[in-house]
């Protein structure tokens, strides 16, 4: 080693075979090196982790929505920390074509069920987000376009999505997400 | 050991400076006596012609940014102030928007140039691949300007965009809220998009230093694709190349003058001239046209991890482009196969930025499905199988000496058909 301490590298029992034997220089330049690593990196976090959500864009919001208005077979969107959220008043077809898919047939299966809350299988709820790269689907109002299965179609690149939100085209890969949400009276929900 | 630089320039206060910082001799060196290949063609001007563009960018770019508000509620006013208000604000904006897509015209041809002419061979592969790192941070520095106006397009274009992060498995949808700053594109995003719009041209000044003291190295290719054997084959840079490249730059700005002052909206969507509104989709989405072939591939591929990998993948095949080329002759001219499969590589990059214009639909996808099949056919297959099998032409023995009519050739120029390299 050019950095070794002895001029003719030491053989024999004690030395590291083929003369790479470990000097005191050896560990401290390890230990330099780690230490600058250790501070490089304390320095950066900070940089790095300042581009994450802030503390006022974290705080948790909630929406109220009063669902009276809403016509069976209508939907309506509504903003949650920053997102467009589809509140969907479903037509008894609309639910009956929902729950009788086969869980086989679906790209990310799940069961209408699961997708609403038991005893208001009317309403769906999702986030109005298509899960391939972000854009709003079409299919709330009236004169939009809502694919073949009669839910939502997303006009950048294609996805389809069923009356339960589920996704049944390509290329998105998920479901319309459901946000958290509670029913606080039967005509009221609270998103958040 | 450290001493004055002997200076040869006859001006005092220049040979003063020079003696203490040798920049003029340097300048001398590198744009004067430089010697320069004689036998170029207008393909190499477009070097010169983008280093004048990025000029233009940063200095259009400075003024706008005295006008611009970079806050979601102000900045699609402030950008129709500029327009409206700011003295020749408008033009300001427009050279700006279009000196982009001139930007784009003029670095895409320089990229041909250098697959035509084989530029990317040994010596030059480092060159090439600095080239690549500036075509990323172009695309880079254009996507985040494209954002700042916040018009819908702006809006959902960013959105789409960022997105393509989300399918890097486990942290992709990490990565995208730290991208954003938040859980949608919002103020946080935009500002910071602004910064980095400001850094990245700077950055890019910083590349493309490296690009040219790589190819003050090597020296510059020529259209034979041959060495410069002796000084016979060169004229010093100035004037003779100052010159040529001021031809180009004329015509190049009669373009952009064309375009800046009689259809400064050519190239840009009506759409961006609505502000911004996160919860409608455009009914129709497209990036501006310099990004439609990658944007193309994009939706060529009906898997969100898969069409995003190869989108990324189209790029990364340019990196390693000097070792998938396996043939040591380096121009076309010279390659009877290659010149053909070039132009129909041409063919599948212009067919590509049409089908990313379109809807997925019916025959746009099948066509987008078969360029972009070629696209890396060409590059992963076709160029290492093919520099085994094709037999170049021979190749003149010098820039000075070029052959002429095809007849017979020197019996040095046929016992050694291939260049050594
Ligand atoms: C590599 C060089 C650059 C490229 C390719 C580029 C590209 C772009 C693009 C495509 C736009 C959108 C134009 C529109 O539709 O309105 C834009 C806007 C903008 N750019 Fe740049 N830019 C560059 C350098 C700079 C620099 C150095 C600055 C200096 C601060 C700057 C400041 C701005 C500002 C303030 C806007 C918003 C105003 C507007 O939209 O016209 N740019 N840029
Ligand atoms: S964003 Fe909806 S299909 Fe691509």
């Amino acid at each position: 080693m050019a950095d070794s301490m002895s001029a003719t590298p030491m053989t024999g029992t004690h030395g590291h075979p083929s003369g790479g034997e470990v000097t005191k220089r050896d560990f401290l330049k390890l230990v330099a090196g780690a230490g600058a690593a250790v501070g490089v990196g304390a320095i950066v976090w900070p940089l790095v982790d300042s581009m994450n959500p802030a503390a006022d864009v974290l705080a948790l919001s909630s929406t109220e929505v009063t669902l009276t208005p809403i016509e069976a077979g209508q939907a309506i969107t509504v903003v949650w920390r920053g997102k467009p959220v589809f509140v969907r008043h479903r037509t008894p077809k609309e639910i009956k074509e929902a729950e009788d898919v086969k869980l086989s047939a679906l790209i990310d299966p799940q069961a209408d069920s699961a997708r609403v809350k038991a005893g208001h299988d009317q309403w769906l709820v999702v986030i109005g987000i298509c899960t391939h790269l972000g854009c709003v689907p079409l299919g709330n109002a009236p004169s939009d376009p809502r694919g073949e299965w009669g839910g939502w179609f997303c006009p950048c690149h294609g996805s389809q999505y069923d009356t339960s939100g589920r996704v049944r085209h390509g290329p998105a890969p998920l479901n319309l997400a459901v946000p958290p949400y509670a029913f606080e009276t039967d005509t009221k929900i609270k998103i958040g | 050991m450290a001493g004055l630089h002997k200076s040869d320039f006859k001006n005092p206060v220049v040979n003063w400076i020079d003696t203490r910082l040798p920049v003029f001799t340097m300048m001398q060196k590198e744009y004067g006596v430089f010697p320069t290949p004689k036998n170029f063609n207008y393909f190499w001007n477009f070097g010169a012609l983008a280093m004048v563009n990025l000029m233009i960018m940063i200095a259009t770019g400075i003024f706008l940014a005295m006008n611009y508000t970079p806050h979601v509620t102000m900045a699609f006013d402030s950008v129709e102030r500029i327009m409206r208000d700011v003295n020749y604000g408008w033009m300001l904006r427009y050279a700006h928007a279009n000196g982009a897509s001139m930007f784009f015209i003029v670095t895409y041809i320089h990229i041909f140039r250098g697959l035509y002419y084989g530029s990317y061979k040994a010596p030059r592969e480092l060159l090439w691949m600095l080239g690549v790192v500036i075509l990323l941070l172009m695309m880079a520095t254009a996507f985040m300007g494209y954002v700042l106006p916040w018009g819908q397009m702006s809006y959902w274009g960013a959105t789409v965009i960022t997105n393509l992060f989300s399918a890097i498995p486990v942290v992709g949808d990490s990565i995208v809220t730290w991208l954003w700053g938040g859980f949608s594109v919002d103020n946080p995003t935009l500002n910071r998009f602004f910064s980095l719009h400001y850094l990245l041209p700077f950055v890019l000044v910083g590349v493309i230093f490296l690009h040219i003291a790589a190819l003050h190295i090597t020296g510059s290719n020529n259209p034979l694709g041959i060495d410069v054997k002796s000084e016979q084959d060169t004229l010093p840079f100035h004037p003779y190349y100052t010159i040529k490249d001021s031809v180009g730059i004329c015509v190049y700005l009669i373009v952009f003058a064309v375009l800046v002052f009689f259809a400064p909206n050519f190239f840009s969507a009506p759409d961006n001239y609505i502000q911004a509104n996160p919860l409608v989709t455009p009914a129709e989405i497209v990036p501006e046209w310099y990004f439609l072939p990658f944007y193309a591939i994009l939706r060529s591929v009906p898997n969100k991890l898969g069409g995003v990998s190869m989108m990324f993948g189209a790029i990364a095949v340019l990196f390693v482009l000097p070792w998938l080329d396996t043939s040591p002759v380096r121009s076309a001219k010279f390659r009877p196969i290659y010149r053909i499969l070039f132009w129909v590589l041409v063919v599948a990059v212009i067919a590509l930025g049409m089908v990313g214009a379109h809807r997925p639909e019916g025959a746009w996808v099948t066509i987008g499905r078969l360029a972009t099949l070629y696209y890396f056919l060409h590059f992963l297959v076709i160029l290492p199988v093919l520099g085994k099998l094709e037999r170049p032409l021979p190749l003149p023995e010098s820039i000075s000496r070029p052959v002429i009519g095809g007849g017979p050739l020197p019996a040095g120029a046929t016992a050694k058909p291939m260049e050594k390299v």
